[in-house]
């Protein structure tokens, strides 16, 4: 738990793997369980990790409840597909990713190039 | 100072129109990459001096036969000094306009800045939280999804590569080291810096369709300087191996397209710009023909006319007064 990226990164990671909502003490619970109980966890630093992540669109907070209870807003699977679509220039923030490595070639194309570096000569 | 004015509106204007569209169809820039980047540099820089400086000449020339003492008299002018003869509103308007233009150059440029950092910064949040370290390098994340993609993400403190494990699974350790080649080069040669002056030209001349010419021109540009890079490391098949394995994913989103992202991603309007189908299949073709490099006496003219490119409008602008340091 070195830095707050890595604590918001344990945190998502136990939202993303829990079926149900969690209390900020659930979070700091498990939180420090996994690193052992080496170091104590203050409730306060695991509610500015999620005011933070909340804030960033990636954790919903259920207010009728008291304690707060929080979820991912979406799957990690979700997410990963997103930052893909960045990637592939399918997405309105396209321009966050340089370049990938290929642009568009369509199937045809790669599939007479493996031809041609299949054939022996190339090699 | 009214002939330097009309000297560079047609310089700007062959700048701005034939000179882009030549070079978008010219062959050699696959041949000599290096050049064509900077000529194509030099013509944006030069059009757009040209543009704001012709404006700003033939409104200036009233008052003065030289840039530095008009301008010093047009401070006087707007100050209130009573010996300075009234330009006339044409003139006036000239000046406006060439100011107008610089600063909404200007502030393009920064608003594209802001708008991309941001971008940047909030995908390398989530790679932050998605992405683990690979075996190869600190600098080299692994997205888990099957979706054979590579790509980096730059920025002034870390920049980082981005592989999918689709990828890796796909790559021998040849392969992969030419995919990493590649984008290496482009984080070290800041070609997103590059990227990002041509979309702001774009995006501050979206009138003019050969700003989007320049930017496609200069994308695809860019990609071969990193292959030629990463061919220093490893051979021509190897490379063309791992476009073949990356280009699986090509144009297919891997699974929940957004709305907007049909073919042309955002860019819906067929008009802008060449599909990037196009622009991969000159890559490709280049890196099968090993086409030989230009000839040294053919890249020293395209440098001399790089340099001409800036140095003329440049000179133009100031050459009076080192002509005639008294007047």
């Amino acid at each position: 738990m070195a830095s707050l990226g890595d604590l918001e990164r344990s945190v998502m990671d136990l939202l993303w793997d829990s079926a149900e909502p969690l209390t900020a003490n659930d979070l700091r619970d498990e939180l420090a369980a996994n690193a052992g109980a080496s170091k104590e966890l203050a409730v306060t630093t695991v509610l500015t990790v999620l005011a933070r992540l909340e804030k960033k669109g990636l954790v919903e907070r259920e207010r009728s409840t008291r304690p707060h209870r929080y979820t991912a807003s979406s799957s990690r699977e979700d997410h990963t597909v997103e930052l893909l679509n960045e990637a592939l220039g399918n997405a309105q923030d396209r321009e966050a990713v340089l370049a990938r490595f290929i642009g568009g070639i369509s199937p045809d194309e790669a599939a007479a190039l493996r031809a041609i570096l299949d054939s022996p000569k190339s090699a | 100072m009214l002939l330097t004015s009309y000297f560079l509106a047609a310089l700007a204007v062959v700048l701005a129109w034939p000179t882009p569209l030549a070079l978008a169809r010219a062959k050699w820039p696959a041949r000599a990459p290096v050049q064509a980047v900077l000529l194509w540099q030099a013509i944006a820089l030069a059009g757009g001096l040209s543009m704001i400086g012709s404006m700003l000449v033939w409104g200036l020339s009233p008052l003065g036969d030289d840039l530095i003492t008009a301008l010093g008299r047009g401070v006087k002018l707007v100050l209130g000094a009573p010996d300075v003869p009234y330009p006339g509103i044409v003139h006036l308007f000239a000046l406006s306009a060439a100011a107008l233009f610089g600063f909404h150059l200007v502030l393009t440029l920064i608003r594209a800045t802001w708008r991309i950092s941001r971008q940047r910064a909030k995908h390398r949040h989530l790679l932050g939280l998605l992405s683990n370290p690979a075996a190869s390098g600190p600098d080299t994340l692994v997205l888990d999804h099957d979706t054979p993609v590579a790509y980096c993400v730059p920025g002034l403190n870390r920049s980082v590569t981005v592989l999918s494990q689709g990828l890796l699974d796909q790559l021998t350790a040849d392969e992969q080291r030419a995919v990493l080649a590649h984008e290496r080069s482009h984080l070290d040669q800041r070609h997103d810096l590059l990227i990002l002056a041509f979309t702001a030209w774009h995006e501050a001349l979206p009138w003019l369709p050969t700003s989007k010419l320049a930017l496609d021109a200069v994308r695809q540009l860019v990609e071969m300087l990193a292959d030629d890079r990463a061919l220093t490391q490893v051979t021509r098949p190897t490379l063309l191996r791992a476009i073949v394995a990356a280009s699986s994913s090509a144009g297919s989103p891997p699974a929940k397209p957004q709305p907007s992202a049909t073919a042309g991603g955002q860019l819906a309007n067929p008009l802008e710009g060449t599909p990037d189908g196009e622009l991969s299949a000159r890559r490709i073709q280049r890196l099968l023909t090993a086409e030989p490099p230009l000839k040294r006496s053919a890249e020293a003219l395209i440098f001399v006319g790089t340099v001409l490119l800036l140095v003329c409008p440049t000179v133009l602008l100031i050459a009076p007064r080192l002509l005639d340091p008294n007047s």
